[in-house]
């Protein structure tokens, strides 16, 4: 199974035609699959909190949005995501690699991975943490609940899942 | 010329389509001088008005202004190229320039002293950036709105702010009652 492509014909098929993203090297290959879309707008943001800003106009403009990027974003995004996605209650969609878990090789990675869920959980945002591979079968199921529930909301999704660095 | 001025003056051009309003002052000037069902009100979140502006914009026909100021979108200073980058001809991001963090109590921005945002709008790829006196922003506003292209016009003025009473509106009800004006 090609993870990537299950995670954008999700996307597709669940109506998502607006997103965002912030390169992070484990996600190259399912950013690569969403620019290549004719379904789906792909705009490329600065910062992760730039792109919640562009997903909250798409959203309000009628697309439905998500943002792809690391989970050293949600220190940058914390704000954001409070006093916008969260208080206007925006759905938002976000696919994060997990960096910093098992067979990272980047010591810095450690610190902000452990911090990660203690701080969505603080924020309240419904957490998914993808782990084995088997576990994308649920991605779909996740992006109907972000948008039945109208909040923001993490997948996690580590370097077991993605099959290594 | 202050900001609420230019908005005074310019709010029967905004009327008829979709303003994005900065975060504290500029939201609460606009919805106190004409509040439309047409304009999104920022509480929270400074330095985002442009980035919401253009998701709009590239998601909806309609003519999209986003209100700024210039300390926000120094805090933002990434939205530029993403604007320049990915072209809405339906989006004209208006920049209240008054050199000044108007909101906490108007303390100098660098775009007060040497640096030009038309300039750095310029060196993003921006193709149509116009800086104006304040009191010729109603005209430059219209004119880049039937022009169809879009524009990222700087507005010199003073600083200075009018006492304004915060908006009390829940954000929700700020957010479906935009979205019902695109809907209908």
């Amino acid at each position: 199974m090609n993870i990537s492509s299950k995670i954008v014909d999700d996307f597709v098929a669940n109506d998502i035609s607006f997103v965002t993203t912030v390169p992070c090297k484990q996600l190259g290959g399912v950013i690569e699959e969403v620019e290549a879309r004719p379904e789906i707008l792909h705009v490329p943001s600065n910062k992760e909190d730039e792109g919640m800003g562009l997903c909250a106009g798409a959203f309000m403009g009628g697309k439905r949005p998500a943002i792809i990027m690391q989970n050293t974003a949600i220190g940058v995004t914390i704000n954001t995501l409070v006093t916008l996605t969260q208080f206007y209650r925006l759905p938002l969609p976000m696919l994060i690699s997990f960096r910093g878990e098992l067979k990272e090789p980047v010591a810095c990675q450690a610190e902000m991975a452990v911090h990660t869920k203690p701080l969505l959980a603080q924020l309240g945002i419904p957490t998914y943490h993808f782990h084995r591979q088997d576990d994308v079968e649920e991605f779909d199921a996740i992006l109907k609940y972000t948008f039945m529930c109208n909040k923001p909301v993490a997948i996690l999704t580590d370097a077991t899942f993605w099959g290594g660095y | 010329m202050i900001r609420s001025e230019i908005l005074r003056e310019i709010a029967p051009i905004l009327r008829p389509h979709l303003v994005v309003c900065n975060i504290g002052l500029p939201s609460q000037e606009m919805h106190l001088i004409d509040d439309q069902p047409t304009n999104f009100y920022m509480l929270g979140t400074m330095g985002l008005a442009s980035s919401i502006g253009l998701g709009v914009a590239l998601a909806e026909d309609r003519t999209v202004i986003s209100i700024d100021g210039d300390g926000s979108v120094l805090t933002n200073l990434g939205t530029l190229p993403t604007i320049a980058n990915n072209v809405a001809d339906n989006f004209i991001l208006l920049i209240v320039d008054n050199g000044s963090y108007g909101s906490t109590g108007d303390q100098p921005t660098y775009a007060g002293k040497k640096t030009s945002l038309a300039e750095v709008a310029r060196a993003c790829g921006c193709e149509n950036v116009v800086e104006c006196r304040a009191e010729d922003t109603g005209q430059v506003l219209q004119k880049a709105i039937d022009a169809g292209r879009m524009t990222v016009i700087v507005s010199k003025c003073e600083s200075g702010n009018v006492k304004v009473p915060v908006i009390t509106m829940d954000p929700v009800a700020i957010r479906d009652r935009f979205m019902q004006s695109m809907a209908g």
